[in-house]
C-alpha cells in the first residue's frame, strides 16, 4: 500500500499498475483534467504538480513531471495538483498569471502555474538573500529562468510570465499551503512512522516494491533478476510512454532511507543511490562552485528535483552529464549485491553503449566523489542547441592543477564524444607536465580530433562536435590565463540562493 | 474598446478549469482510436497483416481504406491527401496513416498499432528540394510574377551578385496535440468536438467521408491549445478517421495523437531553397532582381499553392524593385505534406529577400541598415508599388523605422558594438534591424468572408457566435470587446460560445491573421443590427427621435429618461422585437490576376521593424539574444495587452524558426525529431533580457477595418529576422564586414560557428582583395 496526501486529503492506494504515472492517476482515476500532457517525456512541463515533502524540518516544494512520475513515488508525499491553488478566489501565482496576461492558449499555463507556486513557495528564503538586500533584476530573472526553464509555452514568448514571477514572489501574505504547514508535516510524518509493508503497489501481476534496506534491495535483485531498479524514474519511464512497454517490475530504490544518504566526510562527498540533483546541489557546489552552471542546466527543475545524480550515471547514456564531471573529479562507485561490495573507479563502469560492469545482482549503492584537492582549476562546459532544458551535443569537464604555467595534473572528461562517457587519456597525456603555451594547447586540439570519431544525429554532426571538443580545450586555455570574456551567457557562481 | 481587457479564458487557464477536447467529459463507452503509420517514406505496399492488430486486448474495431463509406481522399483545396491507403496503394511519405484501430482505451489501442505487418517494395525516394527540382517534380505548376525587363535591368546595374539560401522547415508544437471527439446522434449525424481552425472544412470532409449531405455533420471547437496553423487543414484527417468509427460502432470514438506520431504524421512550414541575381549599385540600391523560390511542400498540394503564392508576395518585403521577376516552384518531395505556419510562406519570402539585403550591404560596405533604407518603398519617384501592381501606402513604415531608429539608439550602438568587436576576439556582438511589411487578406479571395450570431436574452445577458476560432491569440476576447462597444454594455455581460457549424455557417479557418478584422466585423454588423432595433423600438415606444437614443454604460438614454440596458431589452421582448441577430462582413476591394500576376490581393499591409542585438561566441557557436527593440503597427490597437502578447509571442516563435528549431531527418526520410527532447523550441531564458514592444501611436488603418485596427496574428513573427540578421552581423565581424557569412536558417550553434570559419578561411585566402564578384 501506498500512502501519500492529495492536498490536504490522505489517500491510500494499494491496486495499481505498477508504471502508473501521477498524470494516468489524476487524469483517468480521479477525473482531474487541470493537467496537462504536452509530450509525456517530461520535456514540456504542462504536466508540472508540485509534490511536497519533510526536510531538516521544513516543508520542501518541489515542481515534477506527472507524466514520467510514478504513482508508487507519491507515498510519504503531498500531492498538489493545480485543481488544489484556488480556494473561493485564485492563488496568488494565478493572480499573477492573470494580471500580467500570462496565458494565451492555456494549455501549458496550469504546468507554469505549479511550477510558479513551488518558487512561490521559496520566496521567504529568496527575498531574504534577495530583493531586499539589493538583488538585480538580473539575478530575479535567472531564478525564475532556472524556475520555469522545464515549462515551455509557445504563445506568450514568456516575457509576462517572467512578469508574473515578480509580482507572485513579491506577495507578502502566506496561502492555505503554508498556513497548514505543521499539520502536514505531521500527517506525513505519521505515514512514514506507520510504513511497513514493502509492497507498495500491485494490480495485473505488476508489482511496485519498496524495499526498506539496501539488503532487502540485493536479495530482491537475486530473487527476482527480471526486475527494474527505479530512483528517479525520469529515464526509465519513456520506455513506457514513449516505447509502450510495460514496467510490471519495479523496486523502489527512493524508498530505502539509507540510500538517501548525502554525507562530506574527511576524504569523499558521498551520495547514496536515491539522491536527487536537487538535494545534491549544495553540497556539490559547496565543494565545486564551477558546477554551478551545469547544475542549473542539468534538465529542468522537475528534472532535477525527480531524477538523482547515481541514476544519471547508473543508465550509463554517452550524453548524461554527470559521467563526465565524475570522471574529471576521479569518483568512484560502490556496487553491492546480495554477497559482496566492491568499488569500481567510475571510468571502469562504462563499457559500451549503454553496457556497464554491473553484474547480475548488483546495484550502485552510492557515488563516492573525492574532495577538492589544493590548487584545482575546474570547468565544466556544456554545449547544446539551446541553453536550458536541453541534452548536452558535448559536455567537457576539465580538471586540473597548475605549478606556475606547468600543468601537474589533468583529467578530462567528456559527454557525447564516444558511445560511453570518455576520458580523454592521449590529451591528458600531451598535457600533462607540459608548459601552457598557445602551441601546446593547438597540439591538444589536433590530438582531440584523432583521439575521438563522435557520431552525428539530430542534436549535432560529428564535425561540429570535434571541431567545438577542441574549442573548448582553447576556451579553458583563455579562462586559465583570465584574458577576456569566454561566455556569452552569464556565468552563475554557487551562492547562497536556494 | 482599446483597454488591456484580460483573456475571457485566462482565470480558466491558471485554475486548469478550461476545457480542451481531451478535458471533456466523454460519453460512456467512449472507445479511442489510434493510427498505424507507414515505416518507408516510398514504395507500394505488398502486403498488410492486420490480424494481430485485431486479436489485441481490447480492440473493437480496425478501420481500413476499404471500409471508408464515402470519399477517399482528404485533400482541403487539390486531391492528394488520402484518408487510408491500402495493399496495393504507394506509401508516399514516412508516417503515412495507413489503418487506424479503435479499443476500449488509448493505451489498448495505441498498443494495437504497432502490431501491425506490412511489407512493402520500396521505390526511390525525393526527400530534398534539390533532389525535386533536379526531378521536376512538383505538386502544382509553377507561377511566375515580373516587372519590366531583366536584361535591361541588370544593365542598368553597376554591379551584381548571385546566391543561394536553404531555409528550414518549422514544427508548430502546438502543446496540445491533434484530437477530435466523435459522438454519433440520431437521423444518421456526426456531432465532432474537434481542435481545429477550420470547422467548416472538417464538417465538409467528414460529411465526404461518411457519404452524407453536411447538414448531418456538426463542428464543434472551444478553443485549442495553440495551432499555429498546424490545425488549418490537419487537424481534418483525425475528425474523419474517429467520424467514420464512431459511425461503424455507434459509440464515441476519440482519436488523440501522441507527441511523436503528431510531429511525424502532420506537416510542417514549409522549407525553401532560393536562389537569385540582384543587380545593385554602388550605393546599394538594387535594380534588377531575379529570384527562384521553390517550397518544399512534401507529398501533396494540401495548402502549397496559397503558400509559395504568399512567399513571392513577400519576396519584396519593404523594397520597391524595380526590375524583378520571382518564380515560386511547388516542389514535390517524399515527406510529410507540409502545411499552414503562422505567416504562410511569407516569413520565408521575407528571409529570402533580406539575406539580399544583407549581402547587397555587405558588397557595398554601407550599414545594412542604410541600405534597407535606400531600398525602401516611397513616393519618390514613384517607388510605391509592388512587383505584382499593389500600390504601398508608404505613409507607416518609413516613420516607424526612424522612429525605431532613435528609440533603440541604433546609431550609438553600431558603434559600440564595433568598438567591442575590434577588443573582444572570442565574443562577437552583432545587431540588425530589420522591418516587416505583410499583407492581410486571404489570396484565395473567396475566403473573405465571415458570419456571426448573436443572442440577447431577456436578463440583459448576450451571447455571441461566429465562424473564427479560439486559439490563444483573443480572437473571442476582441470579438466581445467589440459586441460591447456596439451596444456600450460590460465585456462580462457577454458570452462567446464554442464556434459551432450548426451556429454560423460555411466559415473560412481562422487564419492569414484575419480573425478579428473578419469575425469583428461580422459581429459589429450583427451588434448594430440590434442596437438598431433597440433604437427603433424605443423610438416607437416612447416617442422621441432617434437621434435622442444614446447607448452607453450599460443604460440607455432615452430622451430624458435613462433606462438600463437589460430593462430595454426586457421591454423590447414584451413588444415583440427580435433580439437575435446574424452578421455578415466580406473584405472589399481586392483582387488578383493571377494570369497577368498582378492586381491588389491585400487590403492592406500591416508593417513592423525590430533591433536585435546579440553575443556570438566564436569558439562554439553560442550565442545569447541580448536585446530587442520592436515597433509595430496594429492600427488603432483593440487590445494593447493581447496585441503585444500577439507580437512578442510571435516575435519569438519566429525566432525559433530561425535559430534553434531544427527539424532532422535520416537518409531514409525518417523524422528524428519527433518530441521536445531533440526539437527545440525557445525555452524562458531564450526570451530577450531587453524586450521592449512599442504599439506604433496614432496610426489608425487607413482603412475601413473594424475599428481602425491592423491584423497582427502573424506579422510580428517575421521581426525576428532580425535577430539571424544580426548574427550574421556579428559573424561579418571576424573579416571587417566586407564578407556576406553563410548562415542558412535554422543559426543553430553548429552552423554558427561553421559560418565562423568559412568567414575566417575566406578572408584567410583573399585578406586583401575587395568584394568583387
Amino acid at each position: 500500500m501506498i500512502r501519500f496526501l492529495h492536498g490536504f486529503e490522505e489517500v491510500s492506494i494499494s491496486e495499481a499498475r505498477s508504471d502508473t504515472t501521477v498524470l494516468s492517476y489524476l487524469r483517468n482515476q480521479r477525473n482531474l483534467k487541470g493537467t496537462k500532457e504536452g509530450c509525456a517525456s517530461g520535456d514540456c512541463g504542462a504536466c508540472t504538480v508540485v509534490t511536497t515533502r519533510q526536510v531538516a524540518g521544513e516543508l520542501r516544494y518541489e515542481p515534477v513531471n506527472a507524466c514520467i512520475a510514478t504513482l508508487g513515488s507519491l507515498h510519504g508525499k503531498q500531492l498538489i495538483s493545480v485543481e488544489q491553488l484556488s480556494e473561493e478566489r485564485p492563488h496568488p501565482v494565478q493572480q499573477a498569471m492573470i494580471d500580467a496576461h500570462g496565458s494565451q492558449c492555456g494549455f501549458c499555463t496550469p504546468g507554469f502555474v505549479m511550477s510558479l507556486f513551488a518558487l512561490y513557495q521559496r520566496r521567504l528564503s529568496i527575498n531574504g538573500v534577495g530583493q531586499e538586500s539589493g538583488e538585480s533584476k538580473d539575478t530575479g530573472d535567472h531564478l525564475v529562468h532556472e524556475a520555469l526553464g522545464g515549462n515551455l509555452c509557445r504563445c506568450t514568448g514568456y516575457r509576462p510570465i517572467v512578469d508574473a514571477a515578480h509580482q507572485a514572489l513579491s506577495y507578502d501574505g502566506r496561502d492555505c499551503f503554508e498556513m497548514a504547514e505543521r499539520e502536514t508535516m505531521q500527517k506525513l510524518a505519521l505515514i512514514e512512522a506507520e510504513d511497513s509493508s514493502s509492497l507498495g503497489l500491485s494490480c495485473e501481476d505488476t508489482r511496485y516494491l519498496r524495499p526498506r534496506n539496501a539488503q532487502e534491495v540485493a536479495l530482491l535483485l537475486q530473487e527476482f533478476p527480471e526486475a527494474r531498479l527505479i530512483a528517479g524514474g525520469t529515464d526509465l519511464l519513456l520506455e513506457h510512454t514513449q516505447l509502450l512497454r510495460p514496467l510490471p517490475f519495479l523496486i523502489d530504490l527512493k524508498a530505502v532511507p539509507e540510500l538517501a544518504h548525502l554525507e562530506v566526510d574527511q576524504t569523499h562527498l558521498r551520495i547514496g543511490a536515491a539522491v536527487t540533483h536537487t538535494d545534491a546541489q549544495k553540497p556539490l557546489t559547496d565543494e565545486y562552485p564551477e558546477l554551478q552552471e551545469l547544475i542549473e542546466r542539468f534538465g529542468s527543475t522537475q528534472i532535477r528535483s525527480q531524477g538523482t545524480v547515481v541514476g544519471n550515471i547508473a543508465n550509463a547514456s554517452p550524453i548524461g552529464d554527470w559521467p563526465p564531471v565524475m570522471i574529471a573529479l576521479g569518483a568512484s562507485l560502490v556496487l553491492q549485491s546480495a554477497h559482496s561490495t566492491r568499488e569500481l573507479p567510475i571510468g571502469d563502469y562504462f563499457l559500451d553503449y549503454k553496457k556497464t560492469a554491473l553484474a547480475p545482482g548488483e546495484f550502485i549503492r552510492e557515488l563516492k566523489i573525492p574532495r577538492r584537492i589544493p590548487g584545482l582549476f575546474l570547468r565544466a562546459y556544456k554545449i547544446s542547441k539551446r541553453y536550458e532544458d536541453d541534452i548536452s551535443s558535448v559536455c567537457a569537464v576539465f580538471a586540473l592543477t597548475l605549478d606556475e604555467q606547468q600543468i601537474s595534473q589533468v583529467t578530462i572528461g567528456f559527454g557525447g564524444m564516444a558511445a560511453i562517457p570518455t576520458r580523454a587519456f592521449e590529451v591528458e597525456k600531451c598535457l600533462q607536465g607540459a608548459q601552457l603555451s598557445p602551441e601546446l594547447i593547438d597540439d591538444a586540439a589536433k590530438l582531440l580530433k584523432r583521439e575521438f570519431t563522435p557520431i552525428s544525429d539530430a542534436r549535432a554532426s560529428a564535425r561540429y562536435r570535434s571541431t567545438v571538443a577542441a574549442n573548448l580545450l582553447r576556451r579553458l586555455a583563455v579562462e586559465l590565463a583570465d584574458e577576456q570574456p569566454t561566455r556569452t551567457h552569464p556565468v552563475v557562481l554557487a551562492c547562497a540562493h536556494g | 474598446m482599446g483597454t488591456r481587457t484580460a483573456h475571457e479564458s485566462a482565470e480558466k487557464h491558471v485554475t486548469g478549469a478550461a476545457t480542451y477536447i481531451d478535458d471533456m467529459l466523454a460519453p460512456a463507452n467512449t472507445l479511442h482510436a489510434y493510427v498505424g503509420l507507414s515505416t518507408i517514406a516510398r514504395g507500394r505496399i505488398s502486403a498488410m497483416d492486420l490480424a494481430k492488430v485485431r486479436e489485441a486486448p481490447g480492440v473493437v474495431d480496425v478501420l481500413t481504406r476499404d471500409d471508408i463509406p464515402g470519399h477517399r481522399d482528404i485533400g482541403p483545396v487539390f486531391p492528394g491527401d488520402p484518408l487510408l491507403i491500402a495493399v496495393g496503394d504507394e506509401v508516399e511519405f514516412h508516417g503515412q496513416v495507413l489503418f487506424c484501430v479503435a479499443a476500449e482505451s488509448y493505451e489498448e489501442a495505441r498498443r494495437a498499432a504497432q502490431l501491425a505487418q506490412v511489407s512493402y517494395e520500396e521505390l526511390p525516394a525525393i526527400l530534398s528540394i534539390a533532389e525535386g527540382l533536379e526531378a521536376e517534380s512538383f505538386v502544382r505548376p509553377a507561377h511566375t510574377q515580373q516587372r519590366g525587363d531583366l536584361k535591361k535591368g541588370f544593365l542598368n546595374a553597376e554591379r551584381s551578385l548571385q546566391g543561394r539560401l536553404e531555409i528550414g522547415g518549422q514544427e508548430q508544437m502546438y502543446l496540445e496535440g491533434q484530437v477530435s471527439l466523435c459522438v454519433p446522434e440520431e437521423d444518421g449525424g456526426m456531432l465532432v468536438y474537434s481542435s481545429t481552425q477550420n470547422p467548416t472544412e472538417g464538417q465538409k470532409l467528414v460529411a465526404e467521408v461518411l457519404n452524407v449531405p453536411m447538414h448531418k455533420v456538426t463542428i464543434d471547437a472551444r478553443r485549442m491549445g495553440g495551432a499555429f496553423g498546424g490545425k488549418e487543414t490537419h487537424a481534418n484527417q483525425w475528425a474523419c478517421l474517429a467520424a467514420i468509427q464512431a459511425s461503424r460502432t455507434g459509440r464515441a470514438v476519440k482519436l488523440r495523437l501522441a507527441r511523436a506520431e503528431d510531429m511525424r504524421a502532420t506537416g510542417k512550414r514549409h522549407h525553401f531553397l532560393s536562389e537569385y541575381k540582384v543587380g545593385f549599385d554602388d550605393t546599394g540600391r538594387i535594380h534588377a532582381l531575379d529570384l527562384m523560390l521553390a517550397g518544399g511542400c512534401g507529398m501533396s498540394p494540401d495548402l502549397s499553392d496559397a503558400i509559395v503564392d504568399r512567399a513571392m508576395f513577400h519576396s519584396d518585403n519593404a523594397y520597391f524593385i524595380e526590375t524583378m521577376k520571382v518564380v515560386g516552384h511547388r516542389v514535390k518531395t517524399n515527406t510529410v505534406s507540409n502545411t499552414a505556419f503562422r505567416g504562410f510562406g511569407g516569413p520565408q519570402g521575407m528571409v529570402a529577400i533580406e539575406d539580399i539585403l544583407d549581402a547587397v550591404a555587405r558588397a557595398s560596405g554601407e550599414d545594412p541598415l542604410t541600405v534597407r533604407k535606400r531600398n525602401l518603398y516611397s513616393e519618390e519617384g514613384e517607388r510605391n508599388v509592388t512587383h505584382y501592381g499593389q500600390t504601398v501606402d508608404t505613409r507607416v513604415l518609413p516613420v516607424l523605422i526612424d522612429r525605431l531608429e532613435h528609440s533603440s539608439d541604433y546609431w550609438q550602438r553600431r558603434e559600440q558594438v564595433r568598438a567591442f568587436n575590434t577588443q573582444s576576439t572570442i565574443l562577437k556582438r552583432g545587431l540588425a534591424l530589420t522591418p516587416v511589411k505583410f499583407g492581410i487578406s486571404f489570396t484565395v479571395k473567396h475566403l473573405n468572408q465571415a458570419g456571426a450570431l448573436i443572442h440577447v436574452y431577456t436578463d440583459g445577458s448576450i451571447q455571441i457566435n461566429h465562424g473564427g476560432t479560439e486559439m490563444g491569440q483573443g480572437l473571442y476576447t476582441k470579438v466581445a470587446q467589440i459586441v460591447a462597444h456596439e451596444l456600450q454594455v460590460d465585456v462580462d455581460t457577454i458570452r462567446c460560445t464554442a464556434t459551432r457549424t450548426d451556429k454560423v455557417p460555411n466559415t473560412s479557418p481562422t487564419a492569414a491573421s484575419s480573425g478579428s478584422d473578419l469575425n469583428g466585423m461580422a459581429a459589429l454588423a450583427a451588434a448594430r443590427t440590434i442596437r438598431e432595433r433597440l433604437e427603433a423600438f424605443a423610438s416607437e415606444h416612447f416617442d422621441v427621435a432617434r437621434t435622442a437614443i444614446v447607448f452607453t454604460r450599460n443604460h440607455v438614454l432615452i430622451g430624458d429618461q435613462e433606462m438600463p440596458f437589460p430593462e430595454l431589452v426586457e421591454l423590447a421582448y414584451m413588444n415583440r422585437v427580435q433580439l437575435s441577430a446574424t452578421g455578415y462582413y466580406r473584405t472589399p476591394k481586392i483582387h488578383y490576376d493571377r494570369q497577368a500576376a498582378s492586381g491588389r490581393p491585400f487590403y492592406y499591409y500591416a508593417n513592423g521593424a525590430a533591433v536585435s542585438e546579440v553575443v556570438v561566441d566564436t569558439l562554439t557557436g553560442e550565442y545569447r539574444v541580448e536585446r530587442v527593440d520592436i515597433c509595430h503597427d496594429v492600427g488603432r490597437s483593440l487590445n494593447p495587452a493581447i496585441d503585444i502578447g500577439q507580437i512578442e509571442g510571435g516575435f519569438v516563435q519566429g525566432m525559433g524558426w530561425l535559430t534553434s528549431e531544427e527539424l532532422a531527418w535520416d537518409d531514409r526520410g525518417r523524422l528524428l525529431t519527433t518530441g521536445p527532447a531533440t526539437y527545440k523550441i525557445p525555452a524562458i531564458g531564450d526570451t530577450p533580457a531587453i524586450f521592449n514592444v512599442e504599439l506604433l501611436p496614432d496610426s489608425p488603418n487607413a482603412e475601413e477595418t473594424v475599428f481602425r485596427s491592423k491584423a497582427v496574428g502573424e506579422p510580428p513573427l517575421m521581426l525576428a529576422i532580425s535577430v539571424w540578421s544580426a548574427l550574421r552581423d556579428a559573424v561579418a565581424s571576424l573579416a571587417d564586414y566586407k564578407l556576406h557569412p553563410p548562415l542558412d536558417p535554422p543559426a543553430t550553434p553548429e552552423r554558427v560557428l561553421l559560418a565562423c570559419e568559412a568567414v575566417r578561411s575566406e578572408a584567410q585566402a583573399i585578406p586583401s582583395e575587395s568584394d568583387e564578384h
